[in-house]
């Protein structure tokens, strides 16, 4: 998690540029203020297991967020915690079934599918990808982020600008990205790029 | 600015009303304009929970809470929104199971003619289903 705030922080820039191409420009500034949350409540109250830290921070991005990456990647975390239930570790296969149960609900909350230009793009790949490395899933989680700019927009904002939406990268895709990105770097296999 | 504001005080037996929108502004004047419209007898609370605690644009999930605990009367709350976040914020916050009172529900309406029906629907003592039907009913409206 510490990692993932850092990485939304150092880019953060970057978000809201492309947000302000296609959307309301507020998608870095809500992410960094949301992690920063994130950071400050575990940091607080560390909680005692991997399924905790996750549904602890899902709810702190819902509540602190402000725009619709909250109450989606909120879901995402929150889900992917609860389906870790209260193991004290967690293996690798375990967290991909998580992860899927996570992407799933996210899916469902948002009412998209890939190919919609959605962070979807960037997470479904990269839960595909996590079955071979850590790695690997940040890898298609930066690919699907970048297969977004020929893509139309069919949801949020973004939507409303039909075919005006092509040609950008969707900024909710970029960091997904980001996140696999730290959670890559986190297990010791390195950042995408 | 961006506060809950309950236009009356929650009455038992009265389904709820919160309006969340993007804007603080927009949210209390939906909620002004619905119970003006509803004329004089309005007995349902009706809150309004729109932008950020901050007065920004976007959507609070504190402040969301805040009015359905608000308006809460034990008959059930329902919840109209604008766009985008406040839609998935609120959906969240029912998923979350204890974050919303009991009987809180998503109204699928027009935000503005949405409003106006479940306060006057509200307002007759009619229940959540009837309420949330008549908010629904608004989308039948159309324009030209």
């Amino acid at each position: 998690m510490t990692a993932a705030a850092a990485s939304v922080d150092r880019e953060a820039a970057r978000l809201t540029d492309l947000d302000s191409a296609i959307g309301d420009a507020d998608h870095g500034s809500n992410l960094q203020r949301g992690f920063a949350a994130v950071v400050k409540v575990l940091e607080a109250e560390p909680p005692g297991t991997p399924g905790a830290v996750l549904t602890t921070a899902g709810r702190q991005l819902i509540s602190t967020v402000g725009g619709a990456s909250g109450p989606l990647y909120g879901t995402l975390l929150r889900r992917t915690g609860k389906q870790l239930g209260d193991a004290d570790r967690v293996t690798a296969d375990e967290l991909r079934a998580a992860l899927r149960a996570g992407v799933d609900a996210v899916a469902q909350l948002g009412g998209s599918a890939p190919g919609d230009a959605t962070m979807l793009d960037a997470l479904d790949p990269a839960v595909e990808a996590l079955a071979t490395s850590f790695r690997a899933a940040a890898e298609a989680a930066v690919q699907g982020a970048e297969a977004t700019v020929p893509l139309q927009a069919r949801k949020g904002r973004a939507s409303y600008l039909g075919e005006r939406s092509i040609g950008h990268q969707d900024p909710g895709a970029t960091s997904s990205a980001l996140l696999f990105s730290a959670l890559a770097e986190t297990a010791g296999e390195g950042a995408a790029r | 600015m961006s506060g809950a504001e309950t236009s009356h005080e929650g009455h038992e037996g009265h389904v709820g009303i919160v309006l969340v929108s993007h804007s603080g502004p927009v949210a209390e004047s939906v909620a002004r304009l619905a119970v003006g419209l509803a004329g004089g007898d309005v007995k349902a609370p009706v809150a309004a929970a729109g932008g950020t605690p901050d007065g920004g644009l976007g959507t609070s999930a504190e402040l969301i809470t805040e009015a359905a605990r608000k308006v809460d009367g034990g008959a059930g709350v329902a919840v109209l929104v604008d766009l985008g976040s406040a839609v998935l914020t609120v959906k969240a916050l029912l998923a979350e199971g204890d974050e919303l009172p009991e009987g809180t529900r998503l109204v699928d309406a027009p935000f503005v003619e949405g409003a106006v029906a479940a306060v006057v629907t509200a307002s007759t003592g009619a229940d959540l289903d009837a309420v949330a039907a008549a908010a629904g009913e608004a989308y039948s409206y159309r324009k030209e």
